[in-house]
């Protein structure tokens, strides 16, 4: 096939994917948005086997074979809570394929040479490095939310230092490649290097930091990508890079904003749950306890209700419970709506997800920019499995940890109903003083055998 | 160094295409959005496949192989998972 034809075809191939990523502006238009990115990819595929480069076939279609077998099993059997962990093993594959096919590519020394570009070189060695550190951090990253990896060890300045000494080391390894690509060793150093590096860097960090990680990750996967199309001359990689690079990055961006830390705190810091105590002072004599009966009489009461629900409810697997409460309130003419905030959920969007998976429409559902000033108009908010994110101190005490964090304006609710456990602490470790406002009661109790009991005193209440 | 540059100019204008085209993106479809976007970086399946296929050295070609199998679990693990989310999202009118 001429070099134009499959040029031609990745391009088109490029068009898709920008095109099938301007799909996700709406829901209604999402699924179609996702058929034509892969439309894309299958052009792509599909033009590279007709490609005259392609000698034998039986390596490719053994590793074509493998692996969409594999990819379709995991993808077909995860259970919605455990997307996080996919994403991120899959950020790592993604990371790891771009520095092997880089690695392939200098090992083959006939795409490079000692005669080989600068650029093309330093390309090459983007790709090792940053592909490594993808793949060893998405591994970490998927051990830690899989909770199969509990190890946490701190982020001391010795520790420091030494990811110091490790990270100049690499930069030499990375010179090295630059200065003679036809040596090899240099290379495969640089990949254990950085692979290295990826998990000392990323081994500190806690649970509640997760989403950040992964969207950093998800960015880095497409620069690695991007990095081995500088090797290969090829657009179609470099586009397609480009845009996952800049994908990660926005979300990377939102969901720091949202968890109020910053991407260099999250990486380096020493922030864990702060030292700020049980709370008994802020608690002592203000807690009011509730009971689904009186719960369910201010719902039947109420005009419009506020369901904001946190990774608790989803723990709890109290989701499907919660729509069908919303079923109920509905039937009876009460307005429901669903507050999400950036980090309900253990990824970007997770919460929303989650939902959708239990039937709950998606226009019930609604963001911290939907909602400002809405939470004054709310007769009953109902609080299930969420803590920090609806602490009013992020708002009033300039001292507290989350000071500055988004929140949800909960408080301004003319009543809130706490669903919860009991007053333990969220990931910030801090009191909420949201337990302890004049307007809030505590509805103490396992999320899903609440609702169960606050539909069964709907129904009971005729 | 003028390959380079050019490739440099493509990079350039598809991520800032990216920046536009993703700030659109409300926040109920992050999920997929990233699910969909990590199929897309496994768009390095391409390079994989000549690695495999153009049989230059045994190594080249072992690398090859396993590029392509993590390549592939990307890409269609990715776009799978990502249009079982999108089925589950449901209108209210229905």
């Amino acid at each position: 096939m001429p070099e134009g034809v499959v040029n031609g075809a990745y391009l088109v191939a490029a068009t898709l994917f920008i095109l099938g990523l301007r799909g996700l502006a709406t829901v209604r238009g999402a699924r179609r948005g996702n058929v034509l990115s892969s439309l894309g990819m299958l052009v792509a595929i599909v033009v590279t086997l007709l490609d005259h480069k392609i000698i034998g076939f039986e390596l490719v279609a053994v590793g074509l074979g493998v692996g969409a077998a594999l990819g379709a099993v995991l993808a077909l059997r995860v259970h919605m809570t455990a997307m996080p962990q996919l994403v991120a093993a899959f950020n790592g594959f993604g990371g790891g394929a771009s520095a092997l096919v880089a690695g392939s590519a200098i090992a083959s020394g006939t795409v490079m040479t000692a005669a080989t570009e600068l650029q093309t070189a330093a390309a090459g060695a983007i790709s090792g490095l940053v592909g490594a550190l993808t793949f060893a951090g998405s591994a970490v990253a998927w051990g830690k939310l899989q909770e199969v990896l509990r190890w946490q060890p701190g982020n001391s300045s010795v520790q420091h230092g030494i990811n110091a000494v490790l990270a100049a080391g690499t930069l030499a390894l990375f010179a090295l490649v630059i200065v003679d690509v036809s040596l090899q060793w240099p290379f495969w150093a640089l990949v254990a290097a950085a692979a290295i590096l990826g998990l000392r860097l990323t081994l500190p960090i806690g649970g509640a930091d997760m989403p950040v990680v992964i969207a950093l990750l998800n960015s880095a996967s497409g620069l690695a990508a991007a990095a081995t199309g500088f090797v290969l001359s090829n657009n179609v990689l470099i586009i397609g890079g480009a845009l996952v690079g800049a994908s990660g990055f926005i979300l990377t961006t939102l969901m720091s904003r949202a968890m109020n830390r910053s991407v260099l705190s999250v990486l380096f810091g020493t922030l864990g749950p702060s030292e700020g105590g049980p709370g008994d002072e802020i608690y002592e004599g203000r807690i009011k306890r509730t009971s689904p009966e009186e719960t369910a009489l201010l719902l039947r009461d109420a005009r419009s209700v506020m369901i904001v629900p946190g990774y608790g409810m989803a723990v709890a697997q109290a989701q499907h419970a919660v729509r069908d409460l919303t079923a109920e309130l509905e039937r009876r003419g009460v307005d429901v709506k669903y507050a999400i905030h950036p980090v309900a959920g253990r990824m970007p969007g997770h919460m929303n997800v989650l939902l959708a998976e239990a039937d709950v429409p998606y226009e019930q559902l609604f963001d911290l920019e939907q909602l400002v000033g809405t939470f004054a108009q709310t007769d009953v908010a109902l609080v299930i499995g969420a803590n920090d994110v609806v602490n009013p101190l992020a708002r009033e005490d300039p001292t507290s940890p989350i000071y500055g964090m988004p929140i949800l304006d909960v408080d301004k609710a003319r009543t809130v109903v706490v669903i919860k456990r009991s007053l333990s602490p969220g990931f910030a470790g801090i009191p909420n003083t949201l337990f302890a406002a004049p307007n809030t009661a505590m509805l103490f109790g396992d999320g899903e055998d609440v609702m169960r009991d606050l539909i069964g005193e709907l129904k009971a209440t005729g | 160094m003028e390959v380079f540059i050019l490739a440099l100019t493509v990079f350039l204008l598809a991520a800032f295409i990216g920046f536009e085209v993703i700030t659109k993106v409300p926040p109920t479809l992050h999920t997929p959005l990233m699910s969909g976007a990590n199929a897309i970086s496994g768009i390095s399946i391409v390079g994989a496949i000549i690695a495999a296929g153009a049989q230059q050295t045994t190594l080249a070609a072992a690398l090859g192989v396993a590029a392509l199998i993590l390549a592939t679990v990307n890409v269609v693990g990715g776009f799978l998972v990502t249009h079982r989310m999108l089925s589950m999202f449901r209108s209210r009118k229905r």
